[in-house]
C-alpha cells in the first residue's frame, strides 16, 4: 500500500496502480472527470500509462452546476 | 448598420431568432441568453428550465469529485454536450494564478476552448477583481482560450479586458445572485459604445423585466442562473426570460422613442367639434 493525497484527504491505495486503475477502482468514468497530478493535468492519453506513486498530490474534478 | 435586423424580422410573429444570432469569436448563437446551472434543486426541472429558455450558450463549475458518496453527481450526468455549448467558469477564484489552474481543467475537459473568466476580489458583495481578470485573461488569450470575462461596470477595465484579446466582456448588472436588476445602465450603455466586442451583461437580474431593460440598452446578450434556479417556477421563469430577452432585443433593434417629460396628445387636436 502507498500513501497519497487525493482530492484533499489522505488515502491509502494499493501499489502499482495506474491513474486509470485508480479512477476504476473509485468507479469514475474517465471520460467524466480530468485529473491533476502533482498540479500537472493529465490528458486522458496518459492516464493508462502514468503509475501513481507514494506523496503522489491528485485532484479529481469534474463539471458541476454553476453559474 | 445592426437595426437592418428588425426588416429581417418584420412578418415572424415570434421575431426570428435565426435572423438576429449572437455571435461571439468564432461562433454563433441562436440565442441571446446564456444560463447557469447552479442552485437548482432538481436536476430535472434545470433541464426543463434551460430547454424553456432557449440557451444554446450554458456555464458549468469544476469541482472536486466527491469521492464519498457513492453516486458520482456530475452535470454531465443530465447535460448533454452535443445539445448545448458548455461554457466552464472559474467561479470560486479569488486569485489570478487559481482562475488560470481552473481554466485549464476546464479545457483539459476536453469540449472547447471557451471559458467564463471570473476573478473575484470580495466576499461580501462578489465583486470582481479586476486586476486579477485582466491578469489572468493576458495569460489564457495566451494560451489559446476563447475568454468571456466576467467584470464590474467600470469602461476602463472593459477596454483593457478587449485589449487583452477577450472574445466578450461580460459587465454586470448588480452583484452576483442579487438579483437587484441593471443597476447602472449608463455603466453598461457606455460599455458598449465603446468596446468592439460583444458586451453579455452578466449577473444581477432578478426578473423579466431586468432582462428585457438590460437587452434594450444595445448589449449583445445576458447571463442569468439564479433567477432562474431560485423562481418558484423555474420553467415557468425560463421561459419569461427567453421572451424578455428578445422583447428587449427588438425594442432595442426598433428604435425607441424619445422620453419627454410633456404630454403630447395621439389623437389629432384639429377637427374637434365646437
Amino acid at each position: 500500500m502507498i500513501q497519497v493525497r487525493l482530492n484533499g484527504k489522505d488515502r491509502e491505495i494499493e501499489s502499482d496502480l495506474t491513474v486509470m486503475d485508480l479512477l476504476e477502482s473509485l468507479e469514475l468514468n474517465p471520460h467524466m472527470v480530468v485529473v491533476e497530478l502533482n498540479r500537472e493535468i493529465l490528458s486522458r492519453d496518459v492516464i493508462g500509462d502514468v503509475r501513481v506513486e507514494e506523496g503522489d498530490q491528485l485532484e479529481v474534478v469534474h463539471f458541476v452546476g454553476g453559474g | 448598420m445592426e437595426r437592418e435586423a428588425t426588416i429581417e424580422t418584420r412578418g415572424n410573429e415570434s421575431g426570428s431568432v435565426a435572423a438576429d444570432p449572437l455571435r461571439i469569436g468564432d461562433r454563433e448563437f441562436k440565442s441571446r441568453l446564456i444560463v447557469g446551472t447552479g442552485k437548482y434543486s432538481d436536476n430535472a426541472v434545470m433541464m426543463d428550465a434551460i430547454r424553456a429558455s432557449g440557451a444554446e450558450m450554458v456555464t458549468v463549475a469544476v469541482r472536486r469529485v466527491d469521492l464519498d458518496r457513492t453516486k458520482e453527481e456530475g452535470i454531465l450526468h443530465h447535460l448533454d454536450p452535443d445539445e448545448f455549448f458548455l461554457l466552464p467558469n472559474t467561479a470560486g477564484c479569488y486569485t489570478a494564478e487559481d482562475a488560470i489552474r481552473y481554466a485549464r481543467l476546464g479545457r483539459a475537459a476536453g469540449f472547447s476552448d471557451w471559458l467564463k473568466l471570473e476573478v473575484i476580489g470580495d466576499e461580501v458583495t462578489l465583486l470582481p477583481d479586476t486586476q486579477g481578470t485582466i491578469e489572468a485573461a493576458l495569460v489564457l488569450v495566451e494560451e489559446g482560450f476563447k475568454v468571456m470575462a466576467y467584470t464590474s461596470g467600470d469602461v476602463v477595465t472593459a477596454l483593457r479586458l478587449e485589449d487583452a484579446g477577450c472574445v466578450a466582456v461580460m459587465p454586470l448588472a448588480s452583484p452576483i445572485g442579487s438579483g437587484l436588476g441593471l443597476v447602472n445602465p449608463y455603466f453598461v450603455r457606455e460599455i458598449k459604445r465603446r468596446c468592439e466586442v460583444p458586451i453579455i451583461v452578466d449577473a444581477g437580474v432578478g426578473t423579466a423585466s431586468d432582462a428585457c431593460i438590460t437587452m434594450e440598452q444595445g448589449v449583445d446578450g445576458v447571463l442569468m442562473n439564479t433567477a432562474l434556479a431560485a423562481a418558484d417556477d423555474p420553467v415557468s421563469m425560463a421561459h419569461a426570460m427567453r421572451l424578455a430577452v428578445r422583447a428587449g432585443r427588438l425594442a432595442y433593434l426598433a428604435g425607441r422613442m424619445p422620453a419627454r417629460e410633456i404630454a403630447i396628445p395621439s389623437s389629432p387636436t384639429r377637427g374637434m367639434l365646437d
